[in-house]
């Protein structure tokens, strides 16, 4: 009996991972129909994040268990599922090397300076904002 | 028969799960951020491509079912969103000017360092869109003209440079703000770079995935813009 009920949780658990892949899908798609209808610049998945989102701010904020596990897993394998496109870097050997240096300086350059101005606004900006609403409480 | 199983998605994607579990262990081995499992795994595949004798485009339609999660990965992106939503509210005035800026500077720095190395127009506009999600930067390299496929090559490398360098980088520029942190790997290195950003957290994971959707709006708006801009001034 309460083996059997275990295994029917089980399964139920099972179901509830699928439905949420489901639920993630059925997102990505809305967001691929809306990009196309509406020729938004942002791409499907990009909107159905967004869309997802919203729909679950409607419904109160927390994401149901299964939904959680779903994404954090999926999130987890996010490094592997970028190895079939970054493969790619040995699909055009003869446009790397005869751009090499203007193509490896630009990458590192603009990288790293992109990171830095966009973390130190951030914190400057944010710091200020901390402190002004510190002065008002005082106030 | 052979030559059928080596092209097949069975062999391709045990390929990359294997590369991939490889430098997974080798980054925890060697505990250093410069072992990165994408990077590793990539170079492995590489190689792997050349003793088969198999071109990239045969490996990537069997290894497709691995590149195809990453659509609902990125809605999943959603869950953390929420689960900082109030943090984001508080921040988002800073967040805005913050991505407004760093895009900005992205995509500038971008042309302009590859034409002050010698590159020609054609290579600084395809690395312009270089920092988007690989969906927008194709389409925004096809806009202003350059070459897609090439520009989501650089997206790749850019990604993989900001996950390796973000340890560094918090250090080296005093970024303490895990929210600050999130959000400029976010922009910088896009998908890749936000992997990165997982195992430090819900709330930099949140800001890296509002930074990858924001990134892409604003260069996609304003990339023909500033490239007209930067014509009227030559």
């Amino acid at each position: 009996m309460v083996a059997s009920r275990a295994a029917s949780r089980g399964t139920l658990a099972g179901m509830s991972i699928l439905r949420a892949f489901a639920v993630l899908l059925l997102a990505q798609f809305v967001g691929e129909a809306v990009h196309r209808l509406l020729h938004l610049p942002l791409p499907g998945p990009v909107l159905g994040m967004a869309g997802l989102a919203a729909w679950l701010l409607l419904r109160g904020g927390a994401p149901d268990a299964a939904l959680a596990e779903t994404s954090d897993t999926l999130l987890r394998w996010l490094p592997l599922l970028f190895v079939p496109a970054g493969a790619g870097v040995f699909a055009y050997p003869g446009l790397l090397r005869a751009g090499f240096v203007p193509i490896v300086v630009a990458l590192v350059v603009s990288t790293l300076l992109t990171f830095a101005v966009t973390a130190w606004v951030m914190q400057l900006l944010s710091r200020r904002a901390t402190v002004r609403a510190r002065t008002e409480v005082e106030a | 028969m052979a030559g059928a199983l080596r092209a097949s998605p069975l062999f391709l994607i045990l390929l990359t799960l294997g590369a991939y579990l490889l430098g997974v262990a080798v980054s925890r081995r060697t505990q250093s951020s410069l072992a990165n499992p994408t990077l590793i795994a990539i170079l492995i595949v590489g190689l792997a491509l050349r003793l088969t004798g198999l071109t990239y485009f045969q490996y990537f339609q069997s290894a497709q079912l691995l590149h195809f999660l990453l659509g609902p990965a990125t809605v999943a992106l959603a869950i953390p969103l929420v689960r900082s939503l109030e943090h984001l509210r508080r921040s988002l005035l800073p967040t805005l000017l913050a991505l407004l800026t760093g895009s900005v500077t992205g995509a500038l720095s971008a042309y302009g360092t590859v034409r002050l190395c010698g590159g020609d127009r054609l290579l600084a506009l395809t690395m312009l869109p270089k920092s988007l999600t690989t969906p927008i930067a194709l389409d925004v390299s096809q806009t202003i003209g350059g070459l897609p496929a090439l520009t989501a090559v650089f997206g790749i490398a850019a990604g993989v440079l900001m996950a390796v360098c973000l340890p560094f980088l918090m250090k080296a520029l005093r970024v303490t703000e895990p929210a600050a942190a999130g959000l400029a790997a976010g922009t910088a290195g896009s998908g890749i770079a936000t992997a990165r950003v997982v195992p430090m957290g819900v709330l930099p994971l949140a800001f890296a995935g509002v930074a990858i959707g924001v990134n892409g709006l604003i260069t996609a708006t304003l990339a023909p813009l500033l490239l007209r801009a930067l014509r009227h001034l030559h």
